[in-house]
């Protein structure tokens, strides 16, 4: 069967696409499958220091669509996770240096020999944007529960629908359960229900995310995070597989509501 | 609890307005027609439809309503009850 192209994307910037793009990549390779993380966000180079990968770059994206190297000269691979591949972006030049149909020709040449091919989006929705979703079969968008964050979602969910690259699937980011239950944090319920659209997953904020890209080790590798965990159950519902959410905070029926906004958006 | 301690200070929980805000932003949003707009667009709808019917401007209510992710425009006009026509 041939690969899979998801494109991580979110309008806003700085709500954690390159995070999210480096942790499902991991946890995917984590459950044996081939994956290449492709970072598409030209002239701002991201995604290597995230996965850890920064110092083995000697050819980038722009290089292999300008023919100065092989594909697979360009892909670097991890060290931890065998199957888990890396395209950097190119540092030193601007968004215009590779087309859509560019974008296009490496992911259907990557589609041969891997199973998932993760291409990190950068913000906004100009030609860095279109490049990133020009080759998806599936769009993932991250936001934050956070008014600008969900309002820039909402956009980029339309745009997607518009390339008929729908529907595109949600990523809530960095719920603060004690915010949440002050009253003082949209609930990841309360977003599923503004942006009306399939949720694959809720993260939790959480420190331990800044300590491991310091490190450059994704926390979906840290088996004992649950937040890990959160990544891992989002790269298990790409391969299609049913994860149950797990309850937020066990009061409220808040998996109830949840479940049920789930079942309303499916029917 | 925490509910009924704002409800006696009188202060709203900020998750709450920032859903309200964000439900109103996403419908002009998504329509790409900014809040003023719908003041014309009642004005207008009003002055073609009063030319034919007799209509109780101060009842009547028009506005952006959603259904997942695709939006309708509701308009509910009441009419002022009229006296039966010549001929009929």
């Amino acid at each position: 069967m041939a690969g899979q192209v998801i494109t991580i994307t979110s309008g806003k910037g700085g709500v954690g696409k390159t995070t999210a793009t480096a942790n499902i990549g991991a946890a995917l390779a984590g459950l044996g499958h081939k994956v290449v993380c492709i970072d598409a966000d030209i002239g701002l180079r991201n995604l290597d220091v995230v996965l850890g990968l920064e110092n083995r770059i000697v050819y980038d994206l722009v290089d292999v669509v300008e023919g100065r190297c092989k594909l697979r000269q360009a892909m670097i691979r991890d060290k931890r996770l065998e199957t888990l591949f890396l395209i950097p972006a190119a540092q030193t030049r601007d968004k215009n240096a590779i087309s859509p149909s560019d974008m296009q020709r490496v992911c259907d040449e990557l589609r041969v020999d891997y199973d998932y091919i993760i291409v990190d989006s950068p913000a906004g929705i100009e030609r860095g944007f279109r490049n990133a979703i020009a080759p998806a079969d599936q769009v993932i968008v991250v936001t934050n529960p956070e008014v600008s964050a969900v309002r820039d979602a909402d956009r980029i969910i339309g745009i997607v629908e518009a390339e008929e690259k729908g529907p595109a699937q949600l990523v809530i980011n960095r719920i603060n359960m004690d915010m949440v239950n002050k009253g003082d944090m949209l609930a990841a319920a309360d977003v599923l229900e503004l942006l009306a659209v399939d949720l694959i997953g809720i993260v939790p904020e959480d420190q331990a995310v800044l300590v491991s890209t310091n490190r450059g080790s994704p926390i979906a590798m840290d088996k004992k995070s649950k937040t890990g965990q959160a990544f891992r159950d989002i790269a298990e519902r790409v391969t299609g597989k049913d994860v149950p959410f797990a309850p937020q905070d066990g009061e409220n029926g808040f998996f109830g509501r949840i479940s049920k906004l789930i079942r309303a958006g499916s029917n | 609890m925490a509910g009924f301690l704002d409800r006696i200070s009188g202060r709203a929980k900020s998750a709450d307005s920032a859903k309200e805000r964000l439900q109103l932003l996403l419908i002009h949003d998504r329509t790409n027609m900014p809040p003023g707009m719908m003041d014309d667009l009642r004005n207008e709808l009003l002055e073609v439809i009063s030319r034919h019917m007799d209509v109780d401007r101060s009842a009547v209510r028009i506005e952006i309503a959603h259904e997942g992710r695709s939006q309708r425009l509701l308009a509910d006009i009441p009419l002022k009850s009229t006296r039966p026509r010549h001929g009929n």
